[in-house]
């Protein structure tokens, strides 16, 4: 269960985006969280990963408080979750290969000899095909890099997946396969989903149930 | 002008960058279309197909590798054979207003939007002095409903709807006859694209203007098109009025129809597979190894019959289930 307690988190101290908040997921779980652009969902989005820290509130993982935050949490703790962001070309480093690209959680924790078995089952998973692989990210299409990204959240085998607007830059086929992977890799091992949109008729299809958020009224 | 008088003549246009090592990309191949006054022709196709490069053809902006033939008319003028100079001067701005993708990244990032509008009239009415540009920048702003006490902000200050109608108001400026707008919704959240969308019906419909509009959100081009083409590696394989494409009778490409069932408020399945690289484009049809209909015939290129570009069509009526 990841659950947020009446979390209030910002980049300034004396004015926080996000004002007492609080939400769960089960796992397993699909939850969307509806909102109009500037309302702070991307933040609470980043506050459920353990991206950010929180400036009052309390994030239980599991039903144990998230604890010894710098920045961000401690990085036992932020391999349970995969996140993938809206824009596919600020979050991959545009020096690496796609397969690079792809190993990179798995090397950084260690786990750099699998790397090569399970990339090959990643990219089957996510849709990319071996020869974009060798391909470094301008050589791409947003929706391919996407897809590459998609893969590099899942690689560690998360028990939580966070999207913040995944699909928000992508056309409609390339949405409904980057979907439809996220829900194939979730029925195979029961992980549970925030999903962060403004399509209601998308995040609605795709969610088990959604949260309306509404604008901070500061 | 009246009404139905075609603005921009497409006639075969092509777009090829020459690459290192001889090698050719295929970005946009005999593209053929025309848009007429008071109308919206929507440009759809997936990311990568060659919609940009389509655009940024008709407006001269294409990087010096790229070799352009075929026609695209405005008036009397061959936009591909003219000169930077006949481009820059009569064309940008006075004949054709370019609505951008990205509006934040499009604005000067250390100049106000007072600033913009000022300079830009300037340039393409010839007003002068002080007071007549500072109530001409002002009514340009209205024009585009930018809300007057926001004109002395920088790009950075506004949100992504107030950006896209400063950059709108800029396009609005010359007059041109022609409004392109290459994904003007990209980013934005659904009520915004409904009002960029609307208000770009607007302007159309009130000003006697032609409107192109590039976009990979189909929703946005259902609210907006009178018709619809579609782009699928380069070539447009389909011509449809909207109200028959989104409609009950739907679109006779197999592609297009691919596309509508990826929607999340229908079938909601993605068409398997990518689309092919430019650069390698197969012999035959470039969508039959995604497609569910393909026969041997698929081996060889389908011609444009009927404003549909498939050797199996879905047959264009109401009766099917």
């Amino acid at each position: 269960m990841l659950e947020l307690r009446d979390i209030t988190a910002g980049y300034a101290r004396n004015a926080p985006v996000v004002r007492n908040a609080s939400l769960t997921v089960a796992p397993g779980e699909a939850v969307g969280l509806l909102g109009p652009s500037g309302c702070g969902k991307s933040t609470l989005a980043r506050v459920a990963a353990l991206l950010h820290r929180p400036d009052s509130g309390t994030l239980l993982l599991d039903g144990e408080p998230v604890r010894r935050w710098r920045h961000r949490a401690p990085r036992e703790l932020r391999t349970a979750f995969g996140v993938v962001f809206q824009q596919p070309r600020l979050s991959a480093d545009p020096r690496l290969p796609l397969a690079d690209l792809i190993a990179e959680p798995l090397r950084a924790t260690g786990e750099g000899k699998a790397a090569a078995e399970r990339l090959a089952a990643l990219t089957t998973t996510v849709g990319l095909t071996p020869d974009l692989l060798s391909r470094r990210p301008h050589e791409v299409s947003d929706g391919q890099l996407q897809r590459a990204c998609l893969a590099r959240a899942l690689a560690l085998r998360p028990r939580w997946l966070v999207c913040d607007e995944m699909t928000a830059m992508l056309d409609a086929s390339t949405t409904a396969a980057l979907v439809a992977a996220v829900e194939h890799y979730r029925r195979s091992t029961g992980a549970g989903l925030l999903a962060v949109g403004h399509d209601h008729v998308l995040i609605h299809r795709w969610c088990d149930r959604t949260v309306h958020w509404k604008a901070p009224s500061s | 002008m009246t009404e139905g008088s075609v603005v921009l003549s497409v006639r075969g246009l092509s777009v090829r960058f020459l690459m290192p090592g001889r090698r050719t990309v295929a970005a946009v191949t005999d593209a053929h279309f025309d848009v007429a006054v008071g109308e919206c022709l929507t440009l759809i196709g997936e990311s990568g197909c060659g919609k940009s490069v389509l655009a940024s053809a008709l407006l001269g902006l294409l990087p010096g590798n790229a070799q352009t033939t075929g026609e695209a008319r405005l008036g009397d003028l061959d936009l591909l054979a003219v000169d930077e100079r006949t481009l820059a001067g009569t064309v940008r701005g006075r004949r054709i207003g370019l609505i951008p993708q990205s509006p934040a990244a499009h604005l000067t990032a250390v100049r106000t939007i007072r600033s913009h509008l000022e300079e830009t009239v300037a340039a393409l009415t010839g007003t002068r002095g002080r007071a007549a540009l500072r109530s001409a920048a002002e009514e340009a702003a209205e024009r585009a409903a930018f809300p007057g006490d926001h004109l002395d902000r920088y790009p950075y200050e506004l949100s992504g709807g107030l950006a896209q109608r400063a950059a709108t108001a800029l396009a609005l400026i010359g007059d041109a006859p022609l409004l392109l707008a290459d994904e003007p919704t990209t980013g934005l959240d659904r009520d915004l694209v409904d009002h960029t969308v609307d208000a770009l019906r607007h302007h159309v419909d009130t000003s006697g203007r032609a409107l192109l509009v590039i976009t990979h959100d189909l929703s946005a081009a259902a609210r907006i098109a009178d018709r619809v083409a579609v782009m699928y590696a380069g070539r447009i394989v389909e011509l449809a009025e909207a109200t028959a494409f989104f409609g009950s009778q739907g679109p006779r490409h197999p592609y297009s129809r691919g596309l509508l069932q990826a929607l999340p408020d229908r079938a909601f399945i993605p068409i398997p597979g990518m689309p092919p690289e430019l650069g390698a484009l197969p012999e035959g049809c470039a969508f039959a190894t995604r497609c569910g209909r393909t026969t041997d015939a698929c081996a060889a290129l389908p011609r444009m019959m009927n404003a549909v570009a498939c050797h199996h069509p879905y047959v264009p009526e109401g009766t099917r289930a």
